[in-house]
């Protein structure tokens, strides 16, 4: 009977592509934006994630996120590097500022001043040249994101001067860097250049970057480093967690994506459930035939079952299919760069896609059930 | 031994009423009928629309419960039986055709005709096989892998009997058989049903106003107001 069902369903080709593009879309919307939304959000993190060394950052009590912080005295370096299981510590900056290009044009950048003598606190990767270059007078190295925002494509940025706060610096080296949550700009140059470029108050250090002894748990170190100098300390793990907390609770993105994913739901249920209802209204003859024949109405609900799981297989896999191509279409853009699709994703719109399958067919079945099976002598 | 069983009977009615619901107001529909209808006979029940023949045909297959009253098929009491029972009870033992046909329309001929078959539980192509060698029968044995839509309306009609027939139930059901057919073809479609459909052991009842056919029937039974009012081999003079 199964067999019978899916003949049914894609022989009347209208209904069934209309129900495979219902599921489809609504899946393409669900996925699509719950992937752009975890990867948006998961930009609150960059600036953990792009420091892979640091097993625990070190910072003001009111300070939040990495780019939300609070300066500290240069004292609180010695204080934290003198807590047992340190293995090292170093200094970090992070600041905004104004920059202007050669050719005039001015862009608001962050600037970030790693360890003079180690360079931690740059990524891990280095697009063009390598970290070295950061030994050169007056070098900084930028974001592969600031060179498509802050040059057009084919000029190289290696060696092109900028007006830093009245400071001449020259882009030696260009990193591979996940971009921040507002794609701002941003250079690299060690500690001591990135006090000189960014004007500050008496306390100007933002960070500081611990990395814990062989042995101790990052965890049990932000408590002792908590215990032994006043300041806040997170793991690497808790920090990131805080940048995608950040952005949640402090902008309407989640509401945003969410009304979103919701209009996704919406529209799959009325496609899906406008669509299933009239091929059910076009088959009611039929089905009835069928009951009064003495199909049971344990196998009509599992024709209408199988004939909700082919439309679901197919339209869920073009609309999973959909996010992917979406995803490795935009990957050369900046804005999307390193996006991904996590697991728990398609999962969430798999789920979704079984509700609305479930919904609608309950609602088509339950006409189907109603049906008399003396209704086909009228 | 029962009712049906113990008077030779395929069908017996008992007092069968049905009543339906129309507002306030309750619609006897049919009145206690009391009836036989014999195996080997090509029977008909005929009456103006309204009559009850719907109705009681329903009630007869055991796809319409009566208000009040017995019905036997071939000696088992079918509103005894549970829903599943008389659900398998229907698959087993009785064949349809429907006025409209109701073949499905994305499937070819001979898998609509193997649908009883399929229903039972019998692997597809077995069955597919077994639908094709009663449409062979049929005369329409070169129709097999034909959509319904590429059938003429007695080709349709022959399938649909094909299907009502390919799991040799022993009671068959026509309703108006002959209703969307010309003379020529309705006489033919009830010479076909009298060679196939009826047998020593099987009973074949056909609801139609058609006058046309009314000299095929072996038995004919009027239905006037939910009563039956003649019981003969012939109509009465005044219809």
């Amino acid at each position: 009977m199964l067999w019978i069902a899916i003949r049914m369903l894609t022989g009347d080709k209208q209904k069934f592509y209309g129900l495979v593009f219902g599921i489809a879309f609504s899946t393409l919307l669900i996925t699509q934006q719950l992937t752009i939304f975890v990867n948006l959000v998961e930009r609150g993190a960059s600036g953990v994630y792009n420091v892979p060394t640091a097993d625990v950052w070190v910072m003001d009590e009111v300070s939040r996120t990495t780019d939300v912080n609070f300066p500290m005295p240069s004292t609180a370096l010695d204080k934290v590097r003198s807590v047992p299981g340190v293995e090292w510590a170093v200094p970090h900056l992070r600041a905004n500022a104004s920059v202007r290009s050669g050719d005039g044009d001015l862009e608001g950048v962050s600037v970030i001043g790693v360890d003079d003598a180690t360079l931690i606190g740059l990524p891990k990767r280095m697009a063009q040249a390598s970290a070295d270059v950061l030994s050169s007078p007056d070098s900084v190295i930028i974001d592969d994101v600031g060179t498509t925002r802050m040059y057009e494509a084919g000029q190289s940025p290696i060696g092109q001067r900028l007006e830093l706060n009245d400071q001449r610096a020259v882009i030696m080296g260009i990193a591979d860097a996940i971009p921040s949550f507002t794609s701002q700009v941003t250079l690299y140059t060690k500690y001591s250049r990135a006090l000189n470029y960014v004007p500050g108050t008496r306390n100007r250090m933002s960070f500081v970057l611990v990395g814990a002894s062989d042995g101790v748990a990052p965890a049990e170190l932000t408590a002792r480093i908590t215990e032994l100098t006043g300041l806040r300390a997170r793991t690497r793990d808790q920090f990131a967690q805080d940048g995608v907390d950040f952005i949640i609770q402090n902008t309407g993105i989640p509401l945003n994506f969410g009304i979103t994913v919701m209009l996704g739901f919406i529209v799959g249920v009325a496609i899906v459930g406008l669509t299933f209802s009239l091929f059910i209204r076009d088959n009611i003859k039929q089905f009835g035939a069928l009951k009064a024949i003495g199909v049971t109405n344990a196998k009509i609900r599992g024709m209408v079952a199988s004939q909700a799981a082919l439309v679901g297989l197919v339209g869920y896999g073009l609309g999973v299919l959909g996010t992917v191509a979406f995803i490795w279409g935009f990957s050369a853009n900046p804005t999307f760069k390193g996006f991904y699709i996590p697991w728990q994703v398609p999962l969430v719109s798999l789920a979704a896609v079984a509700l609305i399958l479930a919904l609608t067919g309950w609602l088509a079945l339950r006409n189907v059930l109603k049906t008399e099976p003396a209704s086909v002598f009228r | 031994m029962t009712g049906a069983a113990a008077t030779g009977a395929a069908i017996s009615t008992r007092a069968v009423t049905r009543d339906f619901k129309a507002g306030q107001q309750t619609i006897t529909v049919l009145h206690g009928i009391d009836l036989e209808v014999k195996a080997g006979e090509l029977t008909y029940l005929v009456g103006e629309s309204g009559s009850g023949k719907t109705t009681l045909i329903s009630i007869m297959c055991g796809i319409l419960w009566p208000t009040l009253g017995e019905v036997e098929v071939f000696g088992t009491d079918i509103y005894n039986l549970t829903d599943t029972q008389l659900v398998e009870f229907r698959l087993n033992n009785i064949g349809f055709i429907f006025q409209q046909y109701n073949l499905i329309p994305s499937i070819d001929a001979a898998s609509n005709a193997a649908v009883p078959l399929i229903a039972q539980g019998m692997d597809r192509l077995e069955a597919r096989q077994r639908a094709v060698a009663m449409m062979e029968k049929l005369a329409i044995g070169d129709q097999v892998d034909k959509l319904p839509n590429q059938l003429s309306g007695g080709q349709q009609q022959r399938v649909a009997i094909a299907r009502a027939l390919v799991h040799e139930p022993r009671l068959v059901v026509c309703d108006e058989p002959t209703a969307a057919l010309d003379a020529r073809s309705g006489r033919k479609v009830m010479d076909l049903l009298r060679e196939v459909a009826v047998a020593e052991d099987r009973a074949c009842i056909i609801v139609t106003h058609d006058n046309r056919i009314f000299d095929l029937a072996d038995r004919i039974l009027v239905l006037e107001d939910g009563r039956i009012t003649h019981d003969g081999t012939s109509m009465p003079e005044d219809h």
